[in-house]
């Protein structure tokens, strides 16, 4: 295996696993905010505050089979 | 590639996959390699996958590449999220996989290898990995709606409250099943018990990891977590020896049992940062890790199956759980070949990250093949021990008798050998003390896994790998149970919050505990039975897990027909509707014999009049007789149970049929409720994620 290859795999493993979940989020707060100039920036929320709510949504409903 | 190459490739894995299948099947007397069985299903898979799925998804849903899924068009960067295919077949497998298809195999391997591999095969081709894909598709092509809503939406109110019942009462009985599989691993098993229990506290620590410590690094805190868990399996044989520690984890039964419901109960009520996400986390990598070694190790090893391809058990009076191979293979292997409950997580849950509708062949048939490779691997797994180790290990002390000269002499009479100093050995090789009559499959398919380890990668390390085993089955059997209580616990405020609506707020304090202590009785109770029962509880819950199971796979393909039929492809609503038709054949067969056969190992009602005349005449022992009323009752109880799943089934189908009827007739029915075309933005995108 590649170098290059590695990393990719490790970024699969990274974003099945969530580890990378805040890096995501920062990127599509920054993409939408280019989009919106809206005169109010909000700030993004912190990476405690944002894993918070992202694993207690992911808690909800069926997630698990037999 | 060339086109005649490429077709001469097709027409080689046709052969290979016939010469495997043909030798599994002729094979007689003869041991054969475990090889052939991975041959066998590889093929098969593949022809499946590029020509019976590609013809599916291209001409029968038509799947439009072009077309914006939800993730795309109501992308809010939360739930609905497009991502990568691998991204999402990952997800979808991690919540498709659970210990059905490593169970289900092991208890019908009592009928000899071949009827359970061949089911495990064909019943996933044609009708498990359809399923999955069908619902998945509608689901995509209706906002990501769930399964009951679907049902509620296209075929009436009726459809939507059965999947609802039926979610509701699977919910139940697997937890109760499953519960019953830990306690019967971990009974008078110190090393077992004190494994088992090492990952509640390790999942705290994990969690806490994540939320406060390190917030979001989940990698470095699972890694943690693997850690520690495999620690605790080294550990556990210290403990085990130790003179005052393993008192503390040698128990009976029935105060594991009395454990596991205030550890459900706990689960339910506890945040789930602490302990249900961390411990999914951790049941995850495990799952996945002990499943690639497991398939590693059988490759590398090829060992032999010394299982028969079929026992004298397909006539009824198997010792694991009675009843004949039609239809009770069937409904035993279950999630394998086909399980109503991944109808859940295609619907609602993952079409919400799916990016591109072309994905849906191999997230939705895919995800099922590899479902259904694992179970052939516990085919394998259960089918290389010695059958008279696999008889001695699976049988109940009810069937051959509490002492151990007793179960030998009839093991070895029914032509499968085995001595006290065999199971004294093999129980002292894997660092317990006895592995008689350790039903529920869990034990014998550590044994077996433990073997095959042992073989491939060292011997002397037996007793580890079957503690491993048993903590990989039980720390995910673990999370299906504190999940499922969970999510029952939500389904019942879902439904008392329409009586009465402040029951209905999920953080109600009142509310969930009262709510979780009903979930918790429900399963509590089927469980308390299973333990107490001398046939080993397994024989009764399994199958009625399987009958239940079923009756939502037709659920799922009921509204599946359904559509079809209204959209105007009733030529092609077999690729639903004969997995239907063979499902409602197996699951009322099987519910019919379960009510009214004369057997008492078959049907409950002659079981609780038997029992009951028994008691009645005086000729129990004492200490049966002490539990006679209780299981009388439960007998009863299960009966009209067989029968309430069995009747809403035939709601559903006469439902499905009437909504069938009337489109075909050009009458009213519900309108379609499928989203408009939007064009996909995505194509374009590099990644699509």
């Amino acid at each position: 295996m590649t170098i290059p290859k590695l990393k990719y795999f490790w970024q699969i493993i990274r974003r099945l696993s969530g580890d990378d979940a805040y890096e995501v989020y920062l990127k599509n707060f920054h993409n939408e905010h280019c989009h919106h100039d809206s005169t109010e920036r909000s700030k993004p929320l912190s990476k405690g505050e944002f894993f918070k709510q992202w694993q207690d949504e992911k808690w909800q409903g069926i997630k698990r089979c037999c | 590639m060339d086109k005649t190459l490429k077709s001469g490739l097709w027409v080689l894995i046709a052969i290979l996959g016939a010469s495997a299948l043909g030798g599994i099947a002729i094979n007689r007397g003869e041991n054969i390699n475990a090889l052939w069985f991975i041959v066998a299903a590889l093929c098969i898979y593949s022809l499946a996958y590029r020509f019976y799925a590609a013809w599916i998804a291209a001409t029968v849903l038509a799947v439009d590449f072009t077309r914006a899924t939800p993730a795309e068009r109501l992308e809010n960067g939360r739930d609905f999220i497009p991502t990568h295919k691998w991204i999402v077949f990952g997800h979808h497998f991690a919540a498709i996989a659970g210990p059905g298809p490593l169970v289900g195999p092991t208890l019908a391997a009592q009928f000899g290898y071949l009827p359970g591999t061949l089911w495990i095969l064909v019943g996933a081709v044609l009708g498990g990995c359809v399923q999955d894909m069908v619902t998945l598709f509608l689901s995509t092509r209706r906002d990501a709606k769930s399964l009951g809503q679907m049902a509620k939406d296209e075929l009436g109110a009726l459809g939507g409250t059965a999947a609802l019942i039926a979610t509701f009462s699977i919910m139940i009985i697997l937890i109760a099943v499953l519960g019953l599989i830990v306690v019967n691993a971990m009974k008078h098993s110190p090393w077992a018990t004190f494994t088992v229990s090492a990952t509640i506290p390790i999942a705290m620590i994990v969690g806490v990891y994540m939320r406060y410590l390190r917030p979001g690094q989940v990698l470095e805190a699972s890694a943690i977590g693997v850690c520690l868990l495999l620690l605790s399996v080294v550990g556990g044989r210290n403990v085990a020896e130790h003179e005052t520690l393993r008192l503390l984890f040698d128990h009976e039964g029935l105060t594991l049992a009395w454990s596991i419901m205030i550890y459900g109960f706990a689960a339910a009520i506890l945040p789930v940062w602490l302990l249900l996400a961390p411990r999914d986390y951790l049941s995850t990598y495990i799952k996945i890790g002990t499943i690639t070694l497991l398939a590693v190790a059988i490759l590398l090893l090829q060992p032999s199956i010394k299982m028969p391809a079929i026992t004298q058990f397909i006539d009824g009076s198997g010792p694991i759980f009675g009843g004949k191979l039609f239809p009770f293979v069937f409904i035993t292997i279950a999630c394998g070949a086909i399980s109503g409950f991944h109808s859940l997580i295609s619907s609602g849950t993952t079409p919400k990250l799916l990016s591109n509708e072309r994905d849906i062949v191999m997230i939705g048939y895919g995800g099922m093949l590899l479902e259904s490779f694992v179970a052939i691997m516990a085919m394998i797994a259960a089918t290389v021990l010695d059958p008279g180790v696999y008889f001695a290990i699976n049988s109940s002390a009810g069937i051959v008798g509490s002492n151990a000269i007793d179960a030998v002499t009839k093991i070895s009479a029914w032509g499968y050998p085995i001595t006290i100093e065999q199971m004294q050995n093999l129980a002292q090789q894997m660092g317990e003390s006895t592995l008689f009559a350790r039903t529920g499959g869990a034990p014998s398919l550590a044994v077996g896994m433990a073997s095959i380890f042992g073989k491939a990668f060292g011997d002397g390390l037996l007793a580890i790998w079957y503690h491993f085993a048993i903590m990989f089955e039980a720390i995910f059997i673990l999370t299906t149970l504190d999940a499922g209580t969970r999510v029952g616990r939500f389904m019942l405020q879902d439904i008392l919050g329409n009586i009465w609506p402040k029951m209905g707020e999920t953080s109600w304090t009142p509310s969930v505990i009262f709510t979780s202590s009903i979930v918790v009785a429900g399963w509590g109770y089927f469980l308390y039975i299973g333990v107490i029962d001398p046939n080993g509880g397994v024989n009764i819950l399994w199958p009625l897990f399987g009958i239940a199971n079923q009756m939502l796979a037709a659920i799922a393909l009921s509204v599946g027909t359904g559509i079809l039929v209204k959209s105007g492809k009733l030529k092609y609503a077999g690729i639903t509707g004969l997995p239907l038709t063979w499902l409602v054949i197996i699951t009322s067969t099987a519910a019919w014999q379960k009510i009214t056969s004369p057997d008492i190992r078959i049907g409950f009602f002659s079981a609780a009049n038997d029992l009951a005349e028994k008691l009645a005449s005086g000729t129990l022992p004492a200490a049966k007789a002490s539990i006679a009323p209780q299981l009388i009752l439960n007998l009863q109880l299960d009966a009209w149970i067989t029968l309430f799943f069995v009747s809403l089934l035939w709601l559903i189908i006469i439902d499905m049929l009437r909504v069938c009827w009337r489109s075909i007739a050009g009458k009213p029915v519900l309108p379609s409720t499928e989203s408009k075309h939007m064009q996909s933005r995505l194509l374009d995108a590099w990644i699509r994620d």
